[in-house]
């Protein structure tokens, strides 16, 4: 049982993390986006940049990165499935 | 055919067999480039783009046919996570995505980019919250997970409803562009080709189930993309912004943004055309306050938990081998979205910047408009009524203001008034059919699957043998589809509107019991039924008494109606789930199998 809840709570762990970095950039540079209007990124005013392809990339890694965390969490407390 | 549909050779052959079919649609490609400068009617390339391409999807429908349970409900449990990722990303991206998308910015500049965050974004809640442990869970539905952590069949037929209501409203929309499409394609009245793109989906989908659905929609997303990206390509080599457009039209934009005070956008039209519009957002600036930065963030999140509500794309993990690859097929599923999702604001700032830069050939505004009017490609949307010029004030030159259209001809009308080739049309005609075929199947077998598993076979006649079973499923899915081939041709809603009730409803009925099933160990069934039905009731009557002509609240108006519906859902669950006691302890100990990838499905295992 205490394997099972220490597990539990590294994913748990996991999952804020992941969701506090995706609140950060669903949210929170979106609602500045008037003040970043002002700042240029190669061409791109960054608002319109983070909207239209940065927070897209960031989720794209993130989603990677956590499969792959996921699984180390799991092969740690050795719960993973077998490999067939 | 020795053509196996799973087993190890299959999957093996996997990348082979796409292979080849990837390289035969390039050599159609360019066997139609080669017909057009030969002389081919424009018309005959299109009908042979949208026949070619709706035949092999019939043909990969008709080879996949099965009888057995597993596969016709989860494809067997075999695909491959890269495979999957590509069947849920034609899934996903519907004619919304395809059509309208882009469309969608031209006219409405960076506002609508809350589209673009949301509709991505979502996959962090498909892959943290739900998909792994609702492989785990070995359901076949997702009313089939409701029903079983939480017990009863009250608790199944309000999941059932919610997945009905969500799923119905999206496919009228799809059946409507895919009708569009092979009207235009094929010279017929638009309530033909609603029937005809009807057939095609249902060949598809009807012998085969989800393993017909999941190697038709591979094949679909390989068409799209392809047809997505080419004209960008194109057309930013030709207007000198280099060859990896998506990173490298920064300056576009900034010239956009350089041009609009010189030509006057953002000056109200004087005239009004019914169903058209005139460009007045500016392309980059956000608007200034506070409220402009609530509506883009609430909007975002609809779309967002949306995502994570919608049982078409859930029941698309349900088909991975494990749960392992269920989680990397989240991350290639968003993979392939994101090819196309930022491929599309960089074809609205190219297209515009088209029609803007007096630099460009292909440049109208402050030409003169008889000069504009004798553009084939004016000519041809004007005829549909789908474009119209007006000289308010009588100069004789094009303004901004005077150049109405409708937002969703943008992706097909492009490689016209960008000036490339006709055969760029036709591919681009095919990728918003694959579309738009691709998410009404997955719909389609969404409805069907329910109905026949969850209605049919759990609640009506748990006796019922797997023939009748399959039979039940496949007659359900003529019927849906007829109904929802007779709606679509009432054209009651936009591609865009309904496709953004529907995530509204799915958030309003469906996430609340999902992600507490899995993460409240705590919520027993009758919070469940609570934040079912309150939490749809409420959503649907906020958004009857906005459209009624009440004054939205905080601006949440008929496309975030998911917001009002899913706090309320929240909030009843918990106060109704701390109501009543803790679930007993063999469901307890489900919750903590479900959280674990090792071991037995739940499902399968009893």
């Amino acid at each position: 049982m205490s394997v099972s809840s220490e597990h539990w709570r590294h994913t748990r762990n996991l999952m804020l993390g992941h969701l506090t970095v995706w609140f950060v950039f669903s949210f929170l540079i979106h609602w500045f986006a008037s003040s970043l209007y002002n700042v240029n990124f190669l061409g791109w005013p960054l608002n319109y940049y983070m909207a239209a392809q940065g927070s897209l990339i960031v989720f794209v890694i993130q989603l990677f990165l956590f499969s792959r965390q996921q699984h180390a969490v799991d092969t740690k407390y050795g719960v993973h499935e077998d490999e067939q | 055919m020795g053509l196996q549909w799973e087993g190890k050779s299959f999957i093996d052959n996997l990348p082979k067999i796409y292979g080849v079919y990837t390289g035969g649609f390039l050599v159609f490609f360019a066997l139609m480039a080669i017909g057009e400068k030969m002389g081919m009617s424009a018309a005959a390339i299109g009908i042979s783009f949208v026949a070619f391409t709706v035949v092999i999807y019939a043909f990969i429908g008709i080879l996949s046919r099965t009888m057995a349970v597993d596969a016709y409900y989860v494809a067997g449990r075999s695909v491959p996570p890269v495979f999957n990722g590509m069947a849920t990303a034609a899934d996903w991206m519907s004619g919304a995505s395809f059509v309208a998308m882009a469309g969608g910015i031209f006219m409405s500049g960076y506002p609508y980019l809350a589209f673009v965050v949301g509709w991505t974004g979502g996959y962090i809640l498909v892959a943290t919250l739900m998909a792994p442990y609702l492989r785990k869970f070995g359901c076949y539905t997702v009313p089939d997970f409701i029903g079983t952590r939480y017990g009863g069949k009250l608790t199944r037929f309000c999941a059932i409803v919610v997945l009905i209501v969500a799923s119905f409203t999206y496919v009228t929309a799809q059946i409507t562009a895919s009708g569009t499409i092979a009207a235009r394609a094929f010279l017929i009245p638009f309530e033909w080709g609603v029937y005809i793109g009807l057939a095609g989906i249902l060949v598809c989908s009807m012998l085969g189930g989800m393993r017909a659905v999941t190697w038709t929609q591979v094949a679909q997303y390989i068409v799209l993309i392809i047809a997505y990206l080419v004209p960008i390509v194109w057309m930013s080599g030709a207007q000198g912004f280099g060859w990896f457009p998506q990173f490298q039209y920064g300056p576009a934009v900034e010239r956009i943004i350089e041009l609009e005070p010189m030509l006057g956008v953002g000056t109200a039209a004087a005239e009004q055309v019914p169903g058209l519009g005139v460009l007045t957002t500016l392309h980059a600036e956000p608007q200034a306050g506070a409220l402009a930065a609530w509506q883009f963030v609430t909007l975002a999140f609809c779309m967002m938990v949306g995502t994570a509500s919608l049982p078409h794309i859930l029941m698309r993990y349900f088909t991975t081998p494990s749960v392992k690859a269920a989680r990397n097929s989240v991350a290639w599923s968003l993979f392939f979205i994101f090819l196309l999702y930022f491929s599309a604001p960089a074809l609205a700032t190219l297209s515009k910047l088209s029609l803007m830069d007096p630099n460009l050939a292909s440049s109208i505004f402050g030409k003169s408009i008889a000069e504009v009017e004798a553009l084939s490609w004016v000519r041809n949307w004007g005829e549909v009524g789908l474009l119209a010029i007006r000289d308010s004030n009588g100069d004789g030159i094009l303004q901004v203001n005077e150049f109405f259209l409708n937002p969703d001809i943008i992706v097909l009308a492009t490689p016209e008034f960008a000036g490339l080739p006709y055969v760029i049309s036709g591919l681009v005609a095919a990728g918003g059919l694959a579309a738009a075929m691709s998410t009404a199947d997955g719909l389609l077998l969404a409805m069907a699957n329910t109905l026949s598993h969850d209605l049919y076979y759990k609640i009506l006649d748990p006796k019922a043998e797997t023939r009748k079973r399959l039979l039940t499923a496949r007659v359900l899915l003529i019927v849906i589809g007829l109904a929802g081939a007779l709606v679509a041709s009432m054209k009651l809603t936009g591609i865009l509107g309904a496709v953004a009730w529907a995530f509204c409803f799915a958030m309003s009925g469906l996430f609340a019991p999902l992600v507490l099933g899995v993460w409240w160990k705590r919520a027993n069934r009758q919070g469940a039924i609570a934040g079912m039905v309150f939490g749809l009731a409420a959503g649907w009557g906020y958004l009857l008494a906005v459209r009624g002509g009440m004054e939205p609240w905080l601006g949440l108006d008929h496309l975030r109606f998911g917001v009002v519906g899913v706090v309320v859902s929240f909030v009843a669950m918990i106060v109704v789930t701390l109501m009543f006691p803790a679930p007993d302890e063999e469901t307890q100990r489900m919750v903590d199998e479900v959280r674990v990838p090792r071991g037995e499905t739940i499902i399968g295992r009893s």
